[in-house]
Parts: C-alpha cells; structure tokens; sequence
C-alpha cells in the first residue's frame, strides 16, 4: 500500500495500460496521417481523423527536462522525495512524463539517454524511466 | 459610432493573512469597494462573471455570489481560466457591453486560501493537479511542472538563477510600497540564493505566495462615461492564446501561448511593445514572468533575465513592471491574483499609484496565464 495515485484506464486508454501490464510500451497513431500522438485519444489531434492504431513503441528515450522534487505534493510522495520528475522524449517522437528512478537524483541531466522499465503499482504496471546507462 | 468598453471601477481588498474573511466576505469587500470607485450601486449592475473558489465550494459560485448579494442580473457565468481568468473576465465583459448585451458587467474574484483552507480541502486540491492518468502517479507538483519549464529554458538560453533571483528582489521592492501587499520585508540576492530549492532549480522564493484576498471591477459601456466618478481606462484590445493544459501535452517548454494572446491583443489595439509604459505580467513563479516577457515580444529571447538584474524592469527602466508587487510578493488568492495585475494597471493609468507610480504612464499591458502557462489572455489599456 503506497497510497501513491494510480492510473484508472478508460476507454481511450485502456490498451495502453493493458499493454503495460505485459511489460510493453504502445502508441496510438493515425491511419490518415501517420501522426504518433501522447496521450491516446478519441481522435488525430493533427488531422481530426478518428481512425487511429496501436503500435510497440522503442522503449527508449532522451530526458527532455528534469526536476528534483525536494517538497512532495501529498504525503503519498513525502518517502520519496528528493526524486526525480522528467519529460522523456521516446525514440518514436512522443513525450511522455516519468520519474527517472534507480540512479542518484542529483545524476540525472537534459539529454541523458534513459529506458523505459516497469513499476508495479498495486497492480497496474507503470512506464518509468532509468539511465540506459544502467542496463 | 460603435460603443467602446471602459474600465470603470476597480478594488482589492486587503491581501495576506485576512481574519474573519470568508470567500463570500472577500467578493462582497471587492465587489463593493469597485461600485464605490465607479460611483454606481448594484442595482446598476446588469451583469457579472465570477471564478472559483477552493475554500467554499460553490458548483455555481456567480450564482452563489448573486444570491448573498442579492443581485439579478440579466447576464450571469463563471469562468475558469487559472491564472488567466482575471483579464480573460475583462476580455468578456468588453465583449459584453460591446455589444450591447449590459452596459456595467461586475467582475468579481476573491479566496481566502491562507487562513480559510483545512488540510483537507487543500491536500485535495493538491491532488487533483495534473492529468490524472499521466501525470499525477508520477508526484507532480505545481511547482514541479514549472520547474521543468525552468529547466528547459535555462539550459536553452544560458540565463541563470540570478536573473530568476533579481525578479523577486524588484517584487518585494514593488509591495513595499503598496500598503494592502502581503509581504513587504526587504529581501535580498543573497536570501534568494539561500532560500529552501522546492523543486530545482526553483527556490521558495522563485514561488508565489498564498494569501487571503479579493479583487473586483466594473467593465461599462464607453457612453456611460458621463456617470462615472472618476476618469475611466478604456480597453483598447484583448487576446487569447491557448495551446494545452497538461505540461506533458505542452508543444514547448520555452515558448508558449502568450505569444498569440499579446499578438492579437496589439493588433486590436494597434500599438506595438515599444509603445507600453507599465506592465503588468502574470508571475506565478519568477521563470513564468521571464518566459512571458520574451514571448511577449518585450525582450529577445533569453535577455529578460540581464534586463531584471540591470534594473530595467522597475521604476526609471524600459519597462516598470508589476509595480504591485505581483504574486510574488503583493499577494495571490487564487483568480484574484490575476485580477491583481488589472486593478494595479488600472490605478497607474489614473495616476493613482502613489509612491509607486510610473511618470506618466498612459498605455499598460495587462497578461494572464492559467494552468502551466496553458491559458493566456493578453489586455492593452489605455487612458481615456
Ligand atoms: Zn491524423
């Protein structure tokens, strides 16, 4: 028990979190215009086109920006501060929010390459990054 | 000829730590104090937009507000922009008595976040920050997602803390001469530096603060002019811009929709940057000023910071801004903190300001951002 927020799918995202339940990253994208788009949605943010797809992404990334959180939002974070907080920008040409996790907080910089591994959250897998440093 | 919108009442109330005030005290006292200003009652009030508040919970909080006062008016909404909802009140109410539709619309905000706040309410309020499916399992905070702007644009434009720090010693200089701002001590470089990092490279006093407070306005037609008690300020043009709510949608770190806003603002007006005299910019954290001022077409890309340090942003420099002291330091109350930055434009195009006012200040630039700099609404007044 954490108490930590986890994710609750919907209809739009329910694939996404299935997916990482089985240890894999997917991306939505669009049938029309080939357009890779985060977060899913009911339609192609760049064409309006609602024929979208699913497709593995490279569970690999560049941190796009970072933070140290040292004053936790809510007591669920408190334990972990000081900790990470970033954009990755995956290989595919999405962006996505994660901690980098398993490395000194203080280490992690603009432009480090990170992976994508999987925390287990009371039951719902969540995408987290760590340097590739580490593999 | 067609009508024109003034500004032609404005108030704040005290602002800080407010005993005793409930939100519905803090807009009844601004509500009351800007009719005061105008020289009108509320029976002449044919409209109002309120905002939101976190320490009562009102679903409808304009109609909530009507109620205690007792007003019914023949237009009434709620508008929920963040931080951009104070000017974004304004761009609607011109837009109001424009065209016809009222001829005084009241806008009214006001929160006592500092002392009307039980853990409760304001952990959940905390909570609810973010996209709650990827945002919020990852411990995002509001100073976090501004602190992975800051971030960003340090790396990309070489600024340093310094140029952060310089903008929260010119704030506190600003509400010290203001005697309703929250928090008036002096500070220094140095304090600055040595302030407790919340979420790096961000430092307490990069952050706002929270207050108790209320401000209100009344929007007019332009031909009621002859009613008015005092010289009104006549709003020349209006913009928004909008591009995300959520910091992981956002389409860049360093550049963002106040770039449209105050574009389409100036070309209402047709004036240009160079042509304001005071301004009064949103400031939630000191890098949402620094971004906004460049964005905004004020100073080049990452040259805002060497400004602040050199001065240039305070009394006798290019360009006077937040002459209140900002959220910074003269205080911020949820939508009233926006609202903040209209009525101190507003009392410097009267010549109101006292110790603090700009020599001749007729034109102003008013901006609002709500969100992680996703709402933007950009006003140019004028005096009339
Ligand atoms: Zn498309």
């Amino acid at each position: 028990m954490t108490g930590k927020p986890t994710p609750t799918p919907n209809a739009d995202t329910s694939p996404f979190w299935e997916a990482c339940n089985e240890d894999r990253l997917i991306v939505q994208t669009c049938r029309s215009c080939g357009h890779v788009q985060f977060y899913p949605r009911a339609l192609c943010v760049k064409c309006e086109s609602r024929d979208l797809n699913w497709r593995d992404a490279k569970p690999e990334g560049t941190v796009h920006s970072c933070t140290v959180v040292h004053r936790a939002p809510t007591p669920a974070f408190k334990e972990d501060a000081p900790y990470v907080l970033a954009l990755i920008d995956l290989d595919d040409g999405f962006r996505m929010m994660m901690n980098v996790i398993n490395c000194p907080p203080e280490s992690v910089a603009i432009g480090m390459p990170v992976r994508i591994v999987f925390e287990d959250r009371e039951g719902q897998k969540l995408p987290q990054a760590e340097p590739s440093a580490n593999a | 000829m067609s009508q024109t919108a003034i500004i032609s009442g404005v108030h704040n109330t005290k602002v800080g730590e407010v005993p005793g005030s409930t939100c519905m005290s803090l807009h009844t006292e601004a509500a009351l104090g800007a009719l005061e200003d105008a020289g009108l009652k509320l029976s002449d009030i044919d409209g109002v937009i309120c905002a939101y508040a976190l320490s009562e919970n009102y679903p409808m909080l304009s109609s909530a507000f009507c109620e205690y006062v007792g007003a019914e008016p023949n237009f009434n909404a709620g508008l929920h922009g963040g931080g951009a909802t104070g000017a974004m009140m304004v761009m609607q109410a011109a837009a109001l008595v424009k065209s016809g539709t009222c001829r005084h619309v009241l806008c009214v905000t006001g929160d006592n976040r500092l002392t009307g706040m039980t853990r409760d309410k304001a952990v959940a309020a905390l909570t609810e920050f973010g996209h709650p499916q990827f945002e919020q399992p990852y411990g995002i905070s509001i100073p976090a997602a501004y602190a992975l702007v800051a971030q960003r644009y340090l790396h990309e434009t070489g600024a340093t803390l310094e140029h952060l720090a310089a903008l929260s010693v010119s704030h506190r200089a600003h509400a010290a001469m203001h005697p309703d701002a929250h928090m008036t001590k002096p500070i220094t470089m140095d304090d600055v530096a040595n302030a407790r990092v919340i979420s790096s490279p961000l430092r307490l006093l990069d952050c706002c603060l929270i207050s108790d407070g209320g401000a209100a306005l009344v929007v007019s037609a332009g031909d009621t002019r002859a009613d008015l008690k005092k010289r009104p300020v006549t709003v020349l043009g209006a913009g928004q811009g909008h591009t995300h709510e959520h910091i992981v949608a956002a389409p860049s770190l360093i550049d963002f929709g106040c770039r449209t806003a105050s574009a389409r603002a100036f070309a209402a007006a047709g004036v240009k940057t160079d042509d304001i005299d005071v301004a009064e910019i949103y400031d939630s954290f000191t890098i949402t000023l620094l971004i906004e001022l460049e964005s905004i077409g004020f100073f080049e890309k990452g040259t805002a910071g060497e400004a602040a340090l050199n001065g240039e942003l305070t009394h006798g420099g290019r360009l006077p801004c937040n002459t209140h002291g900002g959220l910074l330091s003269f205080g911020h109350s949820g939508a009233a903190g926006g609202m903040f930055h209209v009525v101190e434009a507003v009392r410097q195009l009267r010549g109101e300001a006292d110790t603090r006012q700009v020599a001749d200040a007729e034109l102003a630039f008013v901006h609002g951002d709500g969100g992680i700099l996703s709402a933007h609404c950009s006003l140019i007044l004028g005096r009339a």
